[in-house]
Formats: structure tokens, sequence, C-alpha cells
């Protein structure tokens, strides 16, 4: 063994500091976000259900809080992250088929995620609020 | 795991500026990750002014004139200066690539070079490949047989059979791709990345090889194979245009056929 002294320990270098991400690694950070979502999304579904088990003023709460703005707001959250789940889903069930893997298909994929999950999710409030009178 | 900071000892500083020579017109700004191992201290940021009217049109051009005419402290691997050695790749503007393929018009503003990402820094934009290596011999990359060659001598396929192997035999093993995705940063003890499971692929499709249910057996496990979430950031950023997160699917499908 030589006498030198120990070298300084190596630095890491950057990575998530200066790599630009291309949109497919965001679309897949996405997926996983609104996948959490999902989950929390359901917490709230659930809460309405049991309300309306505990009876007339439990549910007229937990109503009134749904159809607050603030609670709109959660549902509007919820209800995008489902579709984008869903759509970007489908895209992961090609995937795993082996299928849509050369560059320009995943762009054309990145995008069609996008807008379907926008057209969803506008459609399906579109319709609510609209129904609603 | 998951660490979406640097550690102390890894933030780069700002380091110093070299102004290119008088009387230059036509002047590109280059920030280059500079590591001493020798100083104790952290990596820093140096700028070089170069005057692309006597450099050439490569980034690499720019790293070498650099380290000839300005600083020959600076450390860089090199060797054909033409995309097919793998040694010259690092991460510039952004995305991982191969300095000597990499055109200097192509970077906006100034060109930001740093060492291939998440990797430990030997010095400079030299980063230590040796656990990738050893993650390549755990694969295995030779031929396996236990039958012996034809009396002719040579292993034959048809023109099919070595198809299976376009887009697979042409890795230089450069890293880009390794380096580039997310999962392999957060799991790279374990998770083999996308340049080794190309090569994985590329012995599984090899018609001549016996060892494709053994080969199979050593990748099913949750972290060797599975950390794949096509994030698909090795295929974009991919210098020689090949499709690593193909190779992965395909290796998953070859799970799910054995399986039945």
């Amino acid at each position: 063994m030589s006498n030198a002294a120990k070298p300084a320990a190596r630095p890491l270098s950057p990575h998530l500091q200066v790599y630009r991400l291309p949109l497919a690694a965001w679309l897949s950070i996405t997926h996983r976000i609104t996948g959490i979502g999902l989950a929390i999304g359901t917490v709230l579904l659930v809460y309405w259900l049991a309300s309306a088990a505990f009876g007339p003023a439990a549910y007229a709460t937990a109503s009134a809080f749904l159809g607050s703005p603030i609670g709109l707001f959660f549902l509007a959250g919820f209800s995008a992250a489902l579709f984008y789940h869903l759509c970007n889903g489908i895209r992961h069930l090609f995937w795993d088929m082996g299928k849509n893997f050369e560059i320009k298909q995943t762009t054309v994929a990145n995008w069609i995620v996008l807008l379907g999950t926008v057209v969803l999710t506008a459609g399906t409030w579109a319709f609510t609020l609209l129904g609603r009178g | 795991m998951v660490e979406f900071t640097l550690p102390k000892n890894s933030k780069p500083t700002k380091g110093k500026t070299y102004p290119a020579p008088s009387g230059a017109t036509n002047v590109k700004r280059f920030d280059v990750y500079r590591f001493d191992p020798d100083s104790g201290a952290n990596p820093r940021i140096d700028s070089y002014d170069v005057d692309l009217n006597t450099c050439g049109p490569m980034v690499l051009d720019a790293l070498l004139k650099i380290k000839d005419e300005v600083d020959q402290t600076l450390a860089l691997r090199r060797s054909c200066r033409e995309g097919i050695c793998g040694s010259c790749s690092m991460n510039i503007d952004g995305g991982n690539t191969l300095a000597c393929l990499k055109p200097i018009e192509e970077c906006k503003g100034a060109v930001k070079v740093y060492p291939l990402p998440h990797m430990p820094v030997i010095k400079d934009l030299v980063p230590d490949l040796t656990h990738v290596y050893a993650q390549y011999e755990s694969i295995e990359p030779w031929m396996k047989n236990d039958t012996q060659p034809p009396s002719s001598g040579e292993r034959l396929q048809s023109p099919e059979e070595r198809e299976k192997l376009d887009g697979l035999w042409e890795c230089i093993l450069c890293f880009c791709c390794t380096t580039s995705c997310p999962s392999y940063w957060w799991n790279g003890d374990r998770y083999l990345g996308p340049a080794i499971l190309l090569q994985a692929a590329r012995w599984i499709n090899d018609s001549r090889d016996e060892a494709t249910g053994e080969r199979l057996d050593n990748l099913e496990d949750p972290f060797r194979l599975y950390r794949c979430h096509t994030i698909m950031n090795c295929t974009n950023t991919c210098p020689k245009g090949l499709n690593p997160a193909k190779a992965i699917a395909d290796i998953k499908m070859k799970m799910v056929e054995r399986a039945g």
C-alpha cells in the first residue's frame, strides 16, 4: 500500500440540477403524483359515502363541504388526476405489450394523453355543471 | 434512495472565468464542471470564452482547444472523435451525449458541460465507471454454450436470426442512457440500468447462445430488471439512436412468455 494521503471523497455529479427532462419524463412523474392523488381522493369519496350512512345531518355537512369552492377544487383535481392516470395507464398497457417505443410514437402519445385528460376533465365538469342548472 | 439534492461536498461553486483572446469576434462561452481531487475543495464551474472562428464544430473540439491552449489541467476521456468509442460521453446542454457528436451550434447560450449525471467523479469530466462495469460483468456478456460447435467450426445464423441483434450490437457502452435514468439515479446500486439491460437483451436474443433461460433467471428480480418504469430518458438521449427502453420491454415480455 502506498503512503499517499487518502483522496477526498468523490463528489456526486449533478443530476436533477442539470438534466433537462424530456416531456415523457415529466409525464412519467405525473403518473406517480396522480396515483398518490387518487389515493387521497378515494379518502374524500369514502368520507362522502360514510356521511350518508351516518344520517341526514352528516350527509348535509359533507355535501355542503364538497359543494363549497374548496370542495369543488378538490373534486376537480381528483377528476383530472383520475383521467390523467386512466389515459396514461392505457399507454402503459401498450408499453407492456412492447408497442409504442419509437421516439416519434411516444411524442404523439404524450400529447394524446395530455389532450385526453383536458377533454375528459372539461367534458365531465361541463356535463355536471350544466346538469345542475 | 431518492435524494433530490446533492451532498454537501458535491455542490458546485462558481469558479474562474477565462476570457477569449483579444480580437476574437465569434465568442461562445463554455461553463465546464471542474473537480480537483487533490485540493479537497468542492467542485466548481469554470467559464471559458472560446473563439469559434478558430475552433472545430463539435463540443469535443472546443474542450480540446481549451485543454490545449487555455487550461491543461482539464481532464476528460476521449479517443476516436467520431462517435464509435463511447469515451467522451457527458452531460452537455442538459442532455447526455457524446461530445464528439454534439455540434456547438445546437446549444443555445452558454454551453453547459457536466460529467455523466449522478456518478462519483474522479476528476473534472471523468466519472468513476467501476460499478457499471461490474454490473456489465454480472450479465456475463459472452457466448455460453453446452454443446460443441459443428465440425465445420462455426455456429451459423440465418439472416432472420441475425436481424434480431440489430439495434442491440451497435451499443458502444458510453452509458449516456444509464446515467440519464432517474430510476438508475435512485436505485443504481441494484437496478442494472438501460445500457446493461440492452446488453443483456443482446445475448438473450442471440440464436447461438444456449443460456437464455439462465440469463432470464438472473434478471427475474424486482430491482435488476423491474425498476424500469418507461420514463424513456434512455431512448431519448442515446447518441447512437438505439432504443434501450424497447430492449427492456422485450426482456419483460420474454419473462411473461416463458411463465406461460
